[in-house]
């Protein structure tokens, strides 16, 4: 199928007056693993918010997995919750639910969203705790494991659902450099198995190894679209230039 | 004990009675305003001024003495000891002639007589105390209808604090009977038209001045003014005007009778024990009741003033306004007495009732605080994975919510375990109520006070041990996880 998974086109958004997204086109294909950088306050976060309705736009189309969002939709409006279910969401703080156990965590959403059976959702959520790396740590709660273990947590949680496209909001900024790694490889991985993901992230490494395209998102404009090395080294626009300089 | 030191010491302190009343120059003399109409109330028309009958003979008594009369307003029940601490020189406001009132106090020669009556719902078979066994019989708490109906096991008795509420009971159906003096039954209960006198002379009895102990001459002096009232026909003038009747003649000798301390003293032993024991278990049962009702109640409220619409919203909120903003004294007023003729509750629901509606409003604010106080992360990692609102709710918020608010609500408990003593206004006989009606028959507050004292201590120590475990719990591991990482706020 040639229909893009997601597709955006004249994206508007302000917050409290200010202008957050101001007008973007973009769109992604099914397997491809999109890095989304720039400065901060330059609407990346709050891009990757609008694509799975936890942040309501003001004006422009957005369809994702089949969806068309309509402007000013709340966050908990049941008609999101058949996107929800195709798209994941990784965040920054993990969120995980401190009450319940890493394999309580992943299994929820498969048996109290889908109806899967409690059986056989924990016998995949155990599948999926093995592929991030933790299957011996099944039975722990959120506190009793560390930031790159919670991290890895959150993404199976978020593959529980067989997710079509899976969000990442910047998934390593909180953690300590020696738990990135770990994190980026489970990233890394997942893009290699074709998994579809838009990852908001300031590791330029990671971007220029993993991502089949950057973006860079600035003042509220996609400013760059295009391979790591044509973007990262060679940026047509001024802005972008200035990034990666920093950035370097 | 320490009663019968005082007492001691005070006749020691003898023969300054009178004298000290001279020196001041004024008869200072106390009773209850609540206790209403005839004794002393406000002038309806006059409010700053005091009529009933007893002010006519305190005035007269002053006049004859050559003093000046001053009323003090004391509550009804404390009346002896107040008068022992010295608050007035004298007690006079339907203090009935009871071994009890002779055990702290001197009393004057009576100078009103009543009889102990019987009043009962228009047409209702039982009409004497013989036929009224096994049910429910009110009065007033350590009257002298109080003391007869002690000696009746086979009946209940329910004690009321004011003499209206019995016969309201009664025409509510919540009682078979009230036995209670003439006096009042003739003006709070037999114009109740659906009310009707059954025995009119269950026994009789009179109305005496109590003075302090030791103040013999003051009594002395009072008597021979109540004694020339009567020779003179002022008394019985005063009394007729307000529809009373007065003592028979020679009620000296009965006096002298009654002057024999009491033989049956009531001691603190294991029957008194035992009382205390089923008080204690009335609190807690009203209590754990209360609360069970309070904290699903609460969580409603808190639920419909955080997601509800606005009405909802509205609505949540001026209950938690309303119930937070009002002694529950007045709520459980309203519930037994003002809502009884729409709803017809025990007293013991109204008790859990009352207690439980007003602690919803506290408890409803400890869920939202709790609820407020859960990371955005959470709502928006249950939102993202497909989970509805309701979902959310019942999956990942309140699970951790309730948690948060457990060591609050353990701590709320302990307070109603404390508050459910005000339900005795509604004739309940908690902890608190028993140690009074044991406090007065044993003539101490002392022993029974610490023993009601040491039985609270023994139900919220165990709950505040409890809160402190559970403050201690949420403060170690899982507070790191409900605090979590950083936020992740970047947008």
């Amino acid at each position: 199928m040639s229909d893009p998974l997601v597709r955006v086109i004249q994206l508007q958004k302000s917050h409290g007056g200010r202008p957050v997204l101001r007008g973007i086109d973009a769109e992604v294909r099914k397997g491809e693993t999109i890095a989304l950088v720039g400065p901060s306050g330059g609407g990346k976060s709050t891009f990757l918010r609008c694509l799975n309705g936890l942040t309501p736009f003001d004006a422009g189309s957005v369809h994702v997995a089949g969806h068309d969002l309509l402007p000013g939709t709340p966050p908990d409006d049941r008609s999101l919750v058949s996107l929800r279910v195709r798209v994941g969401m990784v965040f920054q703080g993990f969120n995980l639910f401190p009450h319940l156990t890493a394999l309580q965590n992943v299994s929820l959403a498969p048996v109290h969203v889908q109806g899967e059976p409690a059986a056989e959702a924990e016998r995949r959520a155990r599948e999926l705790l093995a592929r991030v790396g933790l299957a011996d740590r099944a039975g722990a709660l959120p506190a009793q494991l560390s930031g790159g273990q919670q991290q890895r947590v959150a993404i199976a949680r978020a593959l529980a659902l067989r997710p079509e496209l899976t969000l990442f909001d910047e998934p390593t900024s909180a953690l300590d450099p020696e738990m990135r790694g770990e994190v980026l490889t489970v990233l890394r991985d997942l893009a290699a198995a074709g998994q579809t993901m838009l990852v908001v992230t300031h590791e330029m490494g990671f971007a220029r190894a993993v991502a089949h395209r950057v973006w860079v998102f600035d003042e509220g404009k996609l400013v760059e679209d295009g391979p790591p090395s044509e973007v990262c080294d060679r940026p047509r626009s001024e802005r972008a230039r200035a990034f990666f300089n920093a950035a370097r | 004990m320490v009663c019968a030191l005082v007492l001691a010491l005070a006749g020691e302190a003898h023969a300054q009675g009178l004298a000290r009343v001279r020196a001041q120059g004024e008869l200072r003399w106390a009773g209850d305003l609540q206790g209403g109409e005839p004794y002393v109330y406000r002038d309806p028309r006059d409010p700053s001024k005091l009529i009933g009958f007893e002010v006519e003979i305190a005035r007269a008594l002053a006049r004859r003495l050559s003093l000046r009369e001053q009323f003090i307003q004391n509550d009804w029940k404390n009346l002896l000891p107040s008068l022992a601490r010295g608050d007035f020189d004298l007690a006079m406001n339907g203090l009935e002639d009871t071994p009890q009132l002779r055990a702290s106090a001197l009393a004057t020669r009576p100078y009103c007589a009543f009889t102990e009556q019987l009043v009962v719902r228009k047409g209702a078979k039982a009409r004497t105390l013989a036929e009224l066994s096994g049910k429910r019989v009110g009065t007033l708490a350590s009257s002298q209808a109080h003391e007869l109906l002690r000696t009746l096991p086979q009946i209940e008795t329910v004690l009321y604090e004011g003499q209206e509420e019995p016969y309201f009971d009664l025409a509510q159906g919540r009682l078979d009977a009230v036995l209670l003096d003439s006096v009042i039954a003739s003006r709070y209960g037999l114009n109740k038209p659906e009310l009707e006198l059954a025995t009119a002379d269950v026994a009789h009895g009179t109305y005496v001045i109590a003075v302090r102990p030791g103040e013999a001459d003051l009594r002395d002096a009072l008597d021979g003014a109540l004694a020339a009232m009567e020779a003179e026909g002022e008394l019985l003038r005063i009394l007729t005007r307000w529809g009373l009747t007065a003592p028979a003649q020679a009620p000296r000798a009965s006096a002298e009778d009654q002057a024999a301390p009491p033989t049956e003293r009531t001691r603190l032993d294991a029957a008194q024990g035992m009382l205390f024991l089923r008080g204690a278990a009335i609190t807690l049962f009203v209590s754990l009741l209360a609360m069970a009702l309070a904290v699903p109640f609460g969580l409603l409220l808190a639920l419909l003033r955080l997601y509800g619409n606005a009405p909802l919203r509205l609505l949540s909120q001026a209950y938690i306004e309303a119930f937070r903003g009002t002694p529950v004294l007045l709520q459980l007023y309203l519930l037994y007495y003002g809502l009884a003729p729409l709803i017809h509750l025990s007293a013991l629901t109204a008790a859990i009732l009352g207690l439980g509606l007003n602690y919803a409003a506290y408890e409803a604010e400890v869920h939202r605080a709790a609820l407020s106080a859960l990371p955005i992360g959470q709502s928006e990692a249950a939102a993202a994975l497909g989970l509805t609102r309701w979902q959310a709710l019942r999956l990942v918020l309140l699970p951790q919510a309730l948690r948060t608010a457990l060591p609050a609500m353990t701590n709320d408990l302990i307070s109603l375990l404390k508050d459910s003593s005000l339900v005795s206004v509604i004739t309940v006989v908690e902890l608190t109520k028993q140690m009074t009606i044991t406090a007065v028959d044993v003539r101490s507050w002392v022993l029974p006070g610490l023993l009601c004292a040491l039985l609270y201590f023994a139900m919220s120590y165990p709950l505040s041990l409890l809160a402190q475990r559970l403050e201690a719990k949420l403060a170690g591991v899982p507070e790191a996880a409900l605090a979590g990482p950083p936020p992740g706020s970047a947008r």
